[in-house]
């Protein structure tokens, strides 16, 4: 019975509000206050119902609920005969309750697009060798499953057979097709574009990369700021507490009228809804955006932010160095670019790398006599020729003769923040290649967005030399570079800004710079959806797509905005309204809850702004 | 000792929360420090010794305080 009549609240508040309006249509124009009096009484008693249930339901755990101070008050409206007020108090409770819920699931939807994004089947064999359609909590690790075109990857794993191309954007955030094939990893949750594959678990359910991103996403969600503990505790004793001072107010004026108002207006609502609302909106947001925020106080810390700190390597710059300029000199380059390559395919350096890809397939000669030089390059005797490739040290060790020209041409180079590769030929230099790690497209503009946004410092520091570090700092105009860092020396630099008293994010891409991620006030990490960047940090830019930064520290801070809108609100709407209780004659009962109602709803929609918010 | 994980119907008021925990403090066989009622994901956690108190115990306790329980995951 008592679940029958909860389960059709939604058709009793619509009959209730119906019966109201019957109520006070015949007031008015026929002017039948018998048919009126009936019509509000009856709506009184089944918007009623279901309150009563629930503050029964409630008392019965040990818990003054909101339920229970409407109760009262209709039941001491009842006793006073103000039918009008029992009936209008319930059915706007009711109605309210409805609207919270709409409107509640609607601040959340950005967090469920998500979470519905979760694979709920999969293709697994069986053991008589057929593929059969199972439950996603039916898959183990080690099982082989089908995946098929325009399906979802059910699991982390590894691709057994068959190829295709997979969207990855739930993981990355990048909505371009990955190619996959035999070896490669695929990633549950992202979708086979095209073609069919056959692949083994290796991670399942919430071990999964997606699975872990979910829960990130779910615990942000409940994660609760100092703030938020604090009026938590206050909701606990301020319902009872009301309830009380209505009982007093009763005692001492007997004027259950007065009593009975003051319930309905003491009514917490707003205050307790409000902050979480702004959070899980700006959350839900930031998920939508590829920005992972890891609950309120990391959105309290990260809108109040001084100082930027950015690793240079992978953050500012791409992170993959490639051949900038070159020049050659004298004859049979041809030939010089054959041995370059030969021996540099030997090396696994990352200037190799760079110089291998612009050199591109050629056809390579077998290397002898290899010897590395510890900081200098590399020897080795390619068809009877001595070939030396490395810095300028190197040649000299060699007894290179290096030209005027090509003097002049090494200093430029540097100048423009190259790494040098030079080769010799049997003593004689041939090529000269400049290398270097390009700024990332659109860096300085994101950059000067987050200036504008109000962050103060923005420091870069680097492994790198003094002299790269200089040119990329002058180029994205930052306050301060600082080259030749350990990893050590880094988080020691972000100590020191703390005890300056500065609120320092420290901006990297997760895996080298983990101390400092975890001693700055906000660690934000790069992560190509990477566990470690994913656990480390406080904020996760997915992609690595650094574009996003600006739109996460507009968002917070908008998110911040926001909760304190929504406490001015509440604490407004309850000062105001208990002000008129005692200084005005207007209000009562109807009213107050007409107004209570209204700043719930205030405060809700006031968080879904956040939900379209966008940097402009 | 299993966990459950329980999704529940929308919560829509922190109180909700309350009674929710109350009610399953009151059944023996839950780990009580365990439970954990999320307001925004609408879910509760929890572990419990499936000797003593089974899941449809659990969910059955949530629904008479008037919440309706979705699907329920233990392991």
């Amino acid at each position: 019975m008592q679940r029958y009549i909860l389960s059709k609240k939604n058709p009793i508040t619509l009959i209730s509000g119906i019966l109201i309006a019957i109520g006070f249509i015949s007031r008015w124009t026929v002017g039948n206050m018998d048919i009126f009096a009936w019509a509000l009484i009856v709506a009184s008693i089944l918007g009623a119902a279901p309150i009563v249930i629930q503050a029964y339901q409630a008392l019965r755990v040990k818990v003054v609920s909101i339920d229970l101070l409407v109760t009262i008050a209709v039941l001491g409206a009842f006793a006073i005969q103000n039918f009008e007020e029992s009936a209008i108090v319930t059915f706007l409770f009711l109605f309210g309750a409805y609207l919270e819920q709409r409107t509640l699931n609607q601040t959340r939807s950005a967090i469920k697009e998500l979470t519905e994004m979760a694979p709920e089947s999969a293709l697994k064999l069986m053991e008589n060798g057929e593929f059969e359609e199972v439950e996603i909590d039916d898959v183990d690790v080690g099982d082989v499953l089908l995946v098929k075109t325009g399906a979802k990857v059910p699991v982390d794993g590894t691709v057994l057979s068959g190829e295709g191309y997979i969207n990855e954007a739930s993981i990355t955030g990048e909505s371009v097709p990955v190619e996959k094939t035999e070896g490669s990893k695929v990633y549950a949750g992202t979708i086979l574009d095209n073609g069919t594959i056959r692949i083994v678990a290796d991670r399942v359910g919430e071990d999964t990369t997606f699975g872990k991103i979910i829960e990130l996403v779910e615990e942000a969600q409940e994660s609760k700021s100092e703030a938020e503990r604090f009026i938590d505790r206050f909701a606990k004793y301020y319902t009872p507490a009301v309830l009380v001072i209505g009982l007093v107010v009763w005692l001492i004026s007997k004027d259950i009228e007065l009593a009975i108002t003051i319930l309905v207006l003491g009514c917490p609502g707003a205050l307790v809804i409000g902050v979480p609302v702004s959070n899980v909106a700006g959350i839900g947001n930031g998920a939508r955006h590829g920005v992972l925020l890891k609950g309120s106080e990391v959105i309290n810390d990260f809108s109040r932010l001084d100082t930027m700190v950015f690793d240079k390597t992978g953050t500012l710059t791409i992170g993959n160095p490639t051949v900038a300029e070159k020049k050659y000199y004298g004859d049979n380059i041809d030939e010089a670019l054959v041995y370059l390559a030969s021996v540099e395919a030997e090396s696994d350096h990352p200037l190799a790398k760079a110089v291998l890809e612009e050199i591109g397939q050629i056809k390579l000669l077998p290397v002898e006599d290899t010897e590395v030089v510890k900081g200098g390059g590399i020897v080795a005797t390619v068809d009877g020729h001595r070939i030396a490739v490395g810095n300028v040290h190197l040649m000299e060790k060699e007894n290179v003769r290096i030209s005027e020209i090509a003097k002049a041409d090494i200093e430029a180079f540097e100048k423009n923040g190259n790494s040098l590769v030079l080769t010799s030929v049997d003593g004689e230099l041939k090529i000269l290649i400049g290398v270097r790690d390009q700024i990332r497209p659109g860096v300085k503009e994101d950059l000067q967005k987050l200036r504008r946004l109000g962050v103060k410092n923005l420091v870069m520091l680097s492994g790198d030399n003094q002299g790269t570090v200089d040119l990329v700092s002058r180029e994205l105009g930052l306050t301060e570079a600082y080259g030749n860092m350990l990893p050590e020396d880094k988080s020691e630099y972000i100590k020191r800004l703390k005890e300056k008293g500065q609120i320092v994010a420290f901006v990297g891409d997760g895996v080298n710079d983990s101390p400092s991620l975890a001693l700055a006030d906000i660690g934000i990490a790069m992560g190509s959806g990477t566990d470690v960047a994913i656990e480390t940090s406080d904020v996760v830019l997915m992609n690595s797509d650094f574009s996003r930064l600006p739109h996460a520290l507009g968002l917070v801070k908008a998110t911040a905005r926001n909760m304190k809108q929504n406490i001015i609100i509440a604490v407004g709407v309850v000062l105001i309204l208990l002000a008129s209780v005692l200084f005005s004659e207007w209000m009562n009962m109807s009213i107050g809850m007409l107004v209570h109602e209204g700043s719930i709803l205030a405060v809700i929609l006031n968080g879904m702004r956040l939900l379209r918010y966008r940097l402009r | 000792m299993k966990s459950a994980t329980i999704q529940l119907e929308t919560l829509t008021c922190p109180s909700c929360m309350l009674k929710v925990e109350g009610a399953l403090k009151n059944l023996d066989g839950i780990d009580k420090d365990t439970i954990k009622v999320s307001f925004n994901t609408s879910k509760v956690k929890l572990d419990f010794d499936e000797n003593t108190v089974s899941i449809e115990e659990i969910e059955n306790a949530i629904s008479k305080v008037g919440y309706e329980v979705i699907k329920s995951k233990v392991k």
